[in-house]
């Protein structure tokens, strides 16, 4: 490594930081007034890129061109973002926050599919900025002129934000809220368009950050979930509402990716290191270092009176002997089932059972638990990953490598739990999903193991359990066991605690429930149950890759609680198998299954805001309570 | 004496989720005087002013301001009609500097009272005058509760409804208080106050009510609660 090379790539670093912060920093306004975790701000910067790049082609060459492109896309992704705003999440701020949640995610599923539509499958290569194409000379070292330009930009924005916000009633109001809403609509503050105002002003950032992409980074339809990773990232590492922490988070990010790639690999005492592999998930062990020492960031405080995304309280029922009725006449059809139907349902009713147990499992930490976990997926795919190594580079026998894959599940989720315990609501999610990013890099990168983004290949169930119809009476009888013994431990006293915990934190304690400790070894709970699932996923797949658990398995994980209802373990049991089926039957109608699916959702969400089986439950017992 | 009523709620029932709190709450407040609800702790007088402003939803009932029904009115609307709320435990926007605080509230001039600006308020609370730029974090316990009321003042309000101002206050501080909301009655204003305080009450109110489990016991003159010391044995903590 020269030292111009170290330049270059800190130019580089620096202005990718740019842009980070630019959408960042719309992700932490909106979440600072409407208290929205808004997953689909990585879509709305995706937009801005493909949007950019398709405007600029269209008003055709020339500095004009280029600009008006970048100007009105950032517009026009305002304009979206506050039409989002106004459409969907007006109906239901009111609604528990997990919900809002959902239907942000709803509207990813469907971004992503116009896209597909509007710009198809490809990568599209946007132009370069005319004018500022060239580089400048900095010590020896060409820098390009349009990432001196971004550097420039961001600390131009950072200034004009604080400007806005300390110097214009506008802003004042803003600050008042973030801190305050009911305060602030108690002295006369109509705050329905506060709220849609700041939607539309994040929305222009993370449209602006994409459109100035567009000459650096080729518009994909994966870089919806990069960016929100990224903004959400540094939003934490800087402190939720801190532009400046942001700033400072986004600056960070950038230098210490800069470095990884400068180093490249060194050979320090003899151990070949490979800096540049951790590109891919040095900003996630930032986080994590960062959360660990400092859970509310860089510079972050507190949150008066944020409600944490956690389940709405609500009373476990004492099953009835009609609930075992069902559950009897369910078990006898399931287990009958492979005799009236066809291998393609047997299989695709075998993926709804081990879902059903991934959802059940992630349920365990968001219900009772009340922790939302963004990166769920891990366990699943450590599981996964367990069983298939155990298979294939030990030679072990199914059930053997059945029974490893919960262990390793438990085991690494009581190290993860016990970091993340320590936080709460949006920061334990966020820790969450740093730890299945940090594994999903590992099981991606090293190649000698786990077989890298290849991954590993014919891991085959045991010869009795070969048949399409055992592996389904096995997976299904494995399922059913671990469920209900989810459902056991959430009624024991052990269940009890954990709820009396996430319902009155402070009561808990005094009562003598040790609530940190009881919600820590609830995450091996789950982790052991995801453990399962992901190991019986790669025995009927016969196959994995580091998409196990990718992030948007997670995110799967949550829209399949989410649907059927957080407040009962049958409401994700019942949304797992309702997503599974949704996926495969439109997915076989049309290519655009995440529009519809998306729009479903936004559907069941704006009608049923307390998930399906919830909202059932409701109109069965004639909308009591 | 009989004036004009300006905030009158009848028979109201309230709650937070399913827990139900007040039951059947009637109250009223004439244009120009001040009334005190009075109660132990976890009676439900905080209940009932969030309840009267839209913070709390009313199951039944009704509640006017001028005669008009604000029982659905979402709390923007209430305030903007003129009716003002101070909450308890000094809700202070912390990061915002007291000019900025009061900033949040301004609304425009209103017929019939002389409008509030910073400073007549400065005026009112000199000690608020000499801390302009101070955020409202680093202000004592006084100085915020203070300016929770100058705040709310800057929207204009003709009737207030101000929870506890006395709370955790020094005895000297209370007194000051005293004496500044004293000052608001002589300008018009109109105040439902509620309070745990005898002594702060006495100074200030004209007529009380005192409230227990959700329920209004008593209503009458200042001069009939301390007639009455059954009832001031009964449900006000000596
Ligand atoms: N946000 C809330 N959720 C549920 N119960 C509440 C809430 N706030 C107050 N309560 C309950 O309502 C009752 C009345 O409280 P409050 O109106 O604050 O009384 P006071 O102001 O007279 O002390 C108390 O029993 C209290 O526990
Ligand atoms: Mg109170």
């Amino acid at each position: 490594m020269t030292f111009a090379d170290l330049l270059a790539q800190l130019v580089n670093g620096l202005a990718n930081a740019s842009t980070l912060f630019l959408l960042a920093s719309g992700l932490s306004l909106i979440f600072g007034v409407t208290r929205v975790v808004n997953f689909a701000h990585g879509s709305l910067y995706m937009l801005g890129t493909y949007g950019a790049i398709w405007l600029a082609e269209h008003l055709g060459g020339g500095a004009l061109g280029f600009w008006s492109a970048v100007l009105i896309a950032a517009i026009g992704v305002a304009v979206l973002g506050a039409l989002m705003e106004l459409a969907v999440l007006k109906r239901i701020y009111g609604a528990p926050e997990l919900f809002q949640l959902l239907a942000t995610f709803a509207v990813v599923l469907i971004v992503k599919d116009a896209a597909l539509l509007l710009w198809g499958p490809e990568d599209i290569l946007g132009p370069r900025a005319p004018g500022l194409s060239g580089a400048i000379e900095l010590a020896g070292q060409p820098i390009p002129q349009y990432d001196v330009l971004l550097i420039v930009l961001g600390p131009v924005v950072l200034l004009a934000l604080k400007l806005l916000l300390e110097r214009t009633r506008w802003g004042v109001l803003i600050r008042a809220a973030t801190e305050d809403r009911e305060m602030v609509g108690a002295l006369g503050v109509n705050q329905v368009w506060l709220f849609t105002g700041v939607f539309a002003l994040g929305s222009g950032l993370a449209g602006l950050a994409g459109a100035l992409q567009m000459p650096r980074e080729p518009a994909s339809l994966g870089l919806d979930l990069i960016a929100i990773t990224d903004a959400f990232v540094v939003v934490v590492v800087g402190g939720l509402g801190s532009l400046g922490g942001a700033f400072l988070a986004a600056g960070v990010i950038g230098i210490v990716k800069a470095l990884c790639f400068a180093f490249g690999t060194i050979e320090v005492l003899g151990l070949t290191l490979n800096f540049s592999k951790l590109t891919l998930v040095v900003e996630f062990v930032l986080m994590a270092l960062t959360l660990a020492f400092r859970p509310w960031g860089f510079a972050g405080r507190p949150l008066r009176g944020a409600r944490e995304p956690a389940g709405s309280v609500e009373h476990v029922h004492t099953p009835s002997r009609k609930f075992w009725a069902i559950a009897l006449a369910a078990a006898i059809v399931l287990a009958v089932l492979p005799a009236f139907v066809d291998d393609y349902t047997l299989v695709l009713a075998t993926d709804c059972a081990i879902f059903a147990l991934f959802a059940a499992s992630l349920h365990f930490l968001m219900g009772p638990g009340g922790m939302a976990s963004f990166g769920h997926a891990a366990y699943f795919g450590i599981g996964a990953y367990a069983a298939g190594l155990l298979a294939k580079q030990a030679g072990a026998p199914m059930l053997v490598a059945l029974a490893a894959a919960p262990l390793a599940g438990a085991i690494f989720a009581l190290g993860f739990g016990w970091f993340c315990v320590r936080l709460t609501g949006v920061y334990l999610a966020m820790l969450t999903l740093a730890f299945a990013q940090i594994v999903w890099s590992v099981a991606w990168q090293w190649d000698d193991v786990t077989g890298g983004s290849n991954g590993l290949v014919g891991v085959w169930p045991a010869t009795w359990a070969a048949d399409k119809t055992h592996f389904y009476w096995l997976t299904i009888a494995l399922c059913a066991m671990a469920i209900a013994a989810l459902w056991r431990v959430i009624h024991a006293p052990f269940g009890y605690a954990l709820r009396a915990g996430r319902d009155a934190n402070l009561r808990a304690d005094a009562i003598g429930i040790d609530v940190k400790r009881v919600q820590w070894l609830s995450f091996p709970v789950a982790g052991a149950a995801a453990g399962l699932a992901g190991a019986l996923y790669v025995y009927s797949k016969g196959s994995l890759a580091p998409d196990v658990m990718a992030i948007s398995r997670s995110v799967d994980g949550l829209v399949m609680v989410l649907l059927g209802g957080v407040q009962t373990l049958t409401g994700p049991v019942f949304g797992a198998a309702l997503f599974t089926w949704l996926q495969d039957e439109i997915l076989r109608r049309t290519e655009y299954w995440r529009l519809i699916l998306g729009l479903a959702i936004l559907v069941l969400v704006l009608v049923f805001p307390r998930g399906v089986v919830g909202s059932l439950r409701r109109i069965v017992r004639g909308g009591e309570t | 004496m009989t004036s004009e009523t300006l905030l009158r709620a009848s028979d109201l029932d309230s709650g937070y989720g399913r827990a139900q709190i007040l039951y059947g709450v009637g109250l009223e407040l004439r244009r120009g005087e001040v009334v005190a609800l009075l109660g132990r702790n976890g009676a439900g007088k905080s209940t009932t002013l969030k309840t009267l402003m839209g913070l709390v939803r009313a199951k039944r009932g009704q509640i006017t301001l001028f005669g008009e029904r604000i029982d659905t009115l979402p709390p923007y609307r209430v305030c903007r009609m003129g009716l003002g709320y101070v909450p308890e435990e000094r809700r202070v926007f912390a990061g915002l500097t007291v000019m900025e605080n009061l900033e949040v509230a301004r609304r425009p001039s209103r017929d019939g009272i002389r409008s509030w600006t910073p400073e007549r308020l400065f005026e009112l609370f000199p000690n608020l005058g000499r801390m302009r730029e101070r955020r409202g974090g680093e202000m004592s316990g006084g100085e915020q509760q203070m300016l929770t009321i100058a705040r709310t003042l800057m929207g204009n309000p003709l009737a207030v409804l101000l929870d506890e101002p006395s709370e955790g206050l020094a005895p000297v501080i209370v007194d000051e208080m005293a004496k500044g909301i004293a000052e608001l009655k002589r300008e018009g204003l109109s105040i439902l106050l509620s309070e745990q305080n005898l002594r702060f009450a006495t100074a200030i109110a004209d007529r009380a009510a005192i409230i227990e489990s959700g329920v209004i016991r008593f209503t009458g003159t200042m001069a009939e609660l301390f007639a009455n010391t059954e009832v001031r044995d009964r449900y006000l903590a000596v």
